[in-house]
């Protein structure tokens, strides 16, 4: 047999923890008991790679500096629709210091493009249209604004209503299809269907179609609730832009990439330039934030690998603030109509969902599927429309579609809990079928003091507070293209090796506490080499995948390297190795507590350099829900809200929020704290401030900076607590996921509710700003 | 681009080649935004430099950085910012806005935090530079910087260390600083990740150990 039986904790301690009995694969660890009794896992460890950053060390992309490096700039367009009709670059190619010029012209894959000329059609402001190499950026800099680009402009179309109109100009002519770029996570859209810029619909996720007999749902229920939400553009805006150092100096082309996929960029890079993967290295050790916007080789990347293969020298080509917010990615926006009906008893009848969104020139303009999973409902529908316009392209951003989704769903619950003269939480209880979520619901009721919350607008005075809650459901993904190699040195070191890369969320330090954990090692222990794809490969960033992808692996090759050297120590010992284990840095007898010996001589006994052991992420335990790697179970989430709304001036404070969390066994609750914090922060800025904001009279983004993008610093910061539920599902040898997505998925509903809650007027349109609450209130017109 | 003046054949008649350096914070506000934000790099260059003619070529200049002398050639456009990474490969100091909106890249102009991305290497003159990598003395750490680790204060940390120097220079000159003073000394300083809760805490724990 190749596999064996364990019992597994199973449901949530201090609730429901029970025993499940798995069949799981005979060469993986034995099963680990809830946190509780573990020595490393779950509990607060300092990151790893702290020290590094506190003093200034630790090396991003943007600080990579080589000999004889050169400094790239891109060429942009500066209108939003155009054939280009000529590129003159006879001035910039004489400035003193320029070395190379690659314009981007088409090439025979880029299906319309090809037909109209030498270089690509200008689709939006910002478009790259070719970049210059030079000795210093300044140079660079200059050079560029010596070309002259002449346009044969065309009519072009900016906002989303507009755009949607009858006669409106194209974006596009032809069917289009969605790029892969790693971030997407299982979600494709449909390009091909659809009139004019209004692509799609989408209609079904991998959990289904529509459900059920919409028409009849609805003649079943006694109230209903049909409204129409709008939300926002917003840009991710990390604090490192996108970019790249190339170096092609030798046979392999090694790219330093601020990249929250260091394996997608290799396989973009060699695909474009039809090398071998095993001839392009991919580096990102530390990396500046990306919040799903950097899963791919951009432009950035083959633009300075081209400019590498002219010049002969390493190119850093780091992209500018303006750059970063009009052409690498944005959440994009919805009009969400959505109609919920329910039976007097709550019982949910009906859910109509249908979405309308803009991600610029690209598709994905989704609004996900919170509103088709999060509640029990027979009878469901959506239709999610592309529409395409004349701006920069979106790109997933931390749980694409379900914050916008979460927004329309959480108030539209919000309301019908009112109709049916229910609290919001008690209604939840009733409709939700999570079993981590009542446990969060309950948890944190008490930890925010639910009970204060006093009816709609109710409160008397200019500032007046409001409650409110929100939900989420994320899935869990699992990547099985996620490997890991533990090597044991003969000098008592411990090594981890994966291409996977730590976007400042703390895969580092959770490697280190699992290998160090199996290993009854310290953290400082072990060493944690990722961001390579010379190394095993590992996940990309995105979708909260990691942690459930890597750690299991990364477990499962600690355990057999540990049992190669326990064999070794058994041999001198004369006993078994299955009585041998290590704890506190030493190796003992489970039969004769008098053998002992420390990690480090036991490793003297290797007669080779390195026990050195891979082990790739295997299936859950008990399977998937997709054979892909979509896991059963899901990361759940109840944020609370608590708000100051000045009703004289229309500004609303966010004074606390009271985030309740699941992501199965937690392995580091400090930094899971600090992710959900950043969740939290990232749910207030998109409730009450950010916005890209477009002229539509010349396409051109108006507030592509930092001082303009509204964004809240350290005195919008609310109170933040936080509360993570664990949850043993059984599924894997570390049973842990990961919270990024979740964390970030509820905040704005929980914000829009207790706004209500406040004032007794809903708003249904983010940003939430002083005169949109004016106007709520009519104060103005 | 509107800097038509600039160039080899428009020599500036005084100090340093402003036009350029505005140029290179940003096109559309940059006047506006010099004038709000910029005004102590003004007065250094109107005491230090006033009369002499530099650039448009680079020149080697002379600073003194975290206790050491260090010889650079820069142009008179290269800010203070890019002198330290691009020339002295102290890149623990951040460009992020590139215009004094972000606060990622203060340094220590004397002891005062500034934005090192909007003032020219050749105002820094006889002034003494600190940056993060100054920061710890001897090998040890300063408290903030032992408080950021401690209360994981730091998530991708491309922020860090600007908000380690906003927060270093609060506990050295408030020996009782509380939450809002730890708000308002950081509160030019911005933070995608969400770290600032964590801050807040590390630096008013810093603050109790460095009395």
């Amino acid at each position: 047999m190749d596999t064996r039986k364990e019992k597994f904790p199973y449901g949530i301690p201090g609730h429901n923890l029970s025993e499940i009995e798995r069949e799981i694969p005979i060469e993986e660890p034995p099963v680990w008991p809830i946190n509780d009794k573990l020595k490393i896992i779950g509990k607060r460890v300092t990151r790893i790679d702290a020290l590094d950053k506190v003093i200034g060390k630790a090396k991003y992309t943007s600080d990579i500096k080589l000999p004889g490096m050169l400094y790239a700039k891109f060429l942009r367009s500066n209108v939003p629709h155009a054939v280009i009709t000529s590129i003159d670059i006879s001035k910039a190619k004489s400035l003193t210091g320029v070395h190379a010029i690659h314009l981007i012209e088409n090439t025979q894959k880029e299906g319309e493009e090809n037909k109209n000329g030498k270089y690509p059609i200008v689709k939006y402001v910002g478009q790259p249209l070719g970049g210059i190499a030079a000795e210093s950026l300044e140079i660079a800099k200059d050079a560029i604004a010596l070309i002259k680009v002449n346009y044969e402009k065309k009519s072009f179309v900016i906002d989303i209503d507009t755009a949607m109109e009858i006669g409106a100009p194209i974006v596009f002519d032809e069917p289009i299809t969605q790029q892969q770029d790693g971030g997407d996570v299982g979600e494709t859209h449909d390009g091909s269907k659809g009139k004019g810029n209004v692509r799609g619909p989408s209609t079904s996720s991998f959990f289904g179609g529509p459900r059920g007999d919409l028409v009849k749902g609805f003649e079943e229920a006694d109230v209903v609730v049909e409204r129409t939400y709008r939300t926002q553009v917003h840009t991710h805006m990390p604090l490192e832009t996108h970019g790249v150092v190339v170096d092609w100096n030798s046979d392999v082309m090694m790219v330093y990439a601020s990249t929250q996929n260091t394996n997608a960029v290799r396989n973009e890079m060699a695909s474009i330039f039809n090398l071998p993967k095993s001839k392009v290295r991919v580096f990102c050790d530390f990396m500046g934030g990306g919040f799903g916007a950097k899963h791919s080789s951009g432009s950035f990347g083959p633009m300075a690998a081209n400019l590498a293969k002219k010049t002969g020298r390493p190119i850093w080509l780091m992209l500018d603030r303006q750059e970063e917010h009009l052409s690498e990615g944005n959440r994009p926006n919805s009009i969400q109509y959505l109609k919920i009906g329910a039976k007097k008893n709550g019982t949910l009848t009906g859910i109509q969902q249908r979405s309308h969104g803009t991600a610029g020139v690209a598709l994905g303009a989704g609004v996900g599927r919170i509103a088709q999973i999060l509640y029990t409902c027979p009878n469901f529908a959506t239709e999610q429309y592309d529409v395409l316009t004349n701006a920069g392209p979106g790109a997933a951003w931390r749980a694409p579609g379900n914050v916008q989704g979460a927004f329309g769903l959480e108030q539209a619950i919000d309301e019908l809990a009112e109709k049916l003269n229910m609290d919001p939480l008690t209604y939840r209880d009733k409709i939700d079928k999570s079993e981590v979520r009542k446990v969060e619901r309950r948890r944190g009721a008490k930890l925010f003091d639910w009970s204060r919350r006093q009816p709609a607008g109710s409160g008397k005075g200019v500032v007046k507070k409001g409650l409110g809650v929100g939900q989420s459901t994320w899935p869990r993904f699992v990547t099985l293209d996620s490997s890991v190699e533990v090597k044991i040195h003969n000098d008592g070191g411990v090594e981890i090796r994966s291409s996977v890369q730590d976007i400042g969320t703390g895969t580092k330090t959770i490697l280190a506490q699992v290998v160090a954990e199996e290993l009854g090692l310290e953290v400082k222990d072990i060493t944690v080499n990722i961001g390579d794809t010379f190394f095993p490969v590992g996940p990309g960033s995105g979708g909260s995948v990691v942690t459930g992808s890597i750690t299991p692996p990364a477990r499962n090759a600690t355990y057999e390297a540990k049992k190669a050297l326990l064999k070794l120590v058994a041999k001198k010992w004369e006993t078994d190795s299955s009585e041998l284990f290590i704890e506190n840095g030493q190796i003992g007898s489970k039969k004769d507590a008098s053998l002992k010996m420390p990690f480090k001589g036991a490793t003297k006994l290797m007669r080779t350099s390195q026990i050195s052991k891979i082990a790739s992420r295997s299936d859950d335990y008990g399977g998937f829900q997709q054979p892909w790697g979509l896991a059963y179970g899901d990361l759940g989430s109840v944020q609370f809200a608590e708000v100051s709304v000045n009703t004289d001036t229309g500004f609303v404070k966010v004074d606390k929020i009271v985030a309740v969390h699941s992501c199965g066994r937690p392995l580091n609750i400090g930094q899971l704290e600090s992710q959900i914090n950043g969740g939290v922060i990232q749910g207030v800025s998109y409730a009450l401030y950010e916005n890209r904001v477009m002229d539509n009279g010349t396409g051109h983004m108006m507030n592509a900076n930092v001082d303009q993008y509204k964004v809240p610093f350290s005195m919008e910061i609310p109170e933040i607590e936080t509360l993570v539920v664990e949850e043993y599902s059984a599924l894997s040898s570390t049973d842990a996921y990961g919270i990024g997505e979740p964390a970030n998925i509820a905040t704005a509903a929980a914000i829009a509710n207790a706004v209500y809650n406040a004032i007794g007027v809903r708003l249904y349109e983010i940003p939430i700003t002083p005169a949109s609450i004016l106007k709520a209130l009519g104060k103005v017109s | 681009m509107e800097d038509k003046n600039q160039g080899s054949e428009s020599k500036p008649t005084k100090a340093i080649t402003r036009r350029s350096f505005i140029r290179g914070a940003g096109l559309s506000t940059a006047g506006s935004v010099l004038l709000t934000t910029n005004a102590l790099a003004f007065a250094h260059k109107e005491q230090l430099v006033t009369g002499e003619e530099y650039g448009p070529e680079a020149m080697t200049i002379k600073m003194k950085v975290n206790g050491m002398m260090k010889s650079l050639s820069v142009e008179p456009r290269t800010t203070l910012a890019s002198a330290l990474r691009d020339h002295l490969e102290l890149t623990g100091t951040k460009v992020v806005c590139d215009r004094g909106s972000c606060s990622a890249c203060t340094v220590y102009l004397d002891g005062k935090p500034v934005n090192a991305c909007m003032m020219s290497a050749f105002d820094v003159g006889d002034k003494e530079i600190t940056t993060i990598e100054g920061i710890a003395q001897n090998g040890e750490l300063h408290p903030v910087q032992q408080a950021f680790i401690e209360h994981d204060a730091s998530q991708c940390g491309y922020c860090t260390p600007g908000m380690i120097m906003s927060c270093v220079h609060l506990v050295e000159n408030n020996t009782d600083p509380n939450l809002e003073d730890v708000k308002n000394a950081t509160r030019g300083n911005l933070c995608r990740c969400g770290t600032y809760p964590n801050v807040f805490k590390a630096t008013l724990a810093a603050a109790k150990k460095t009395i």
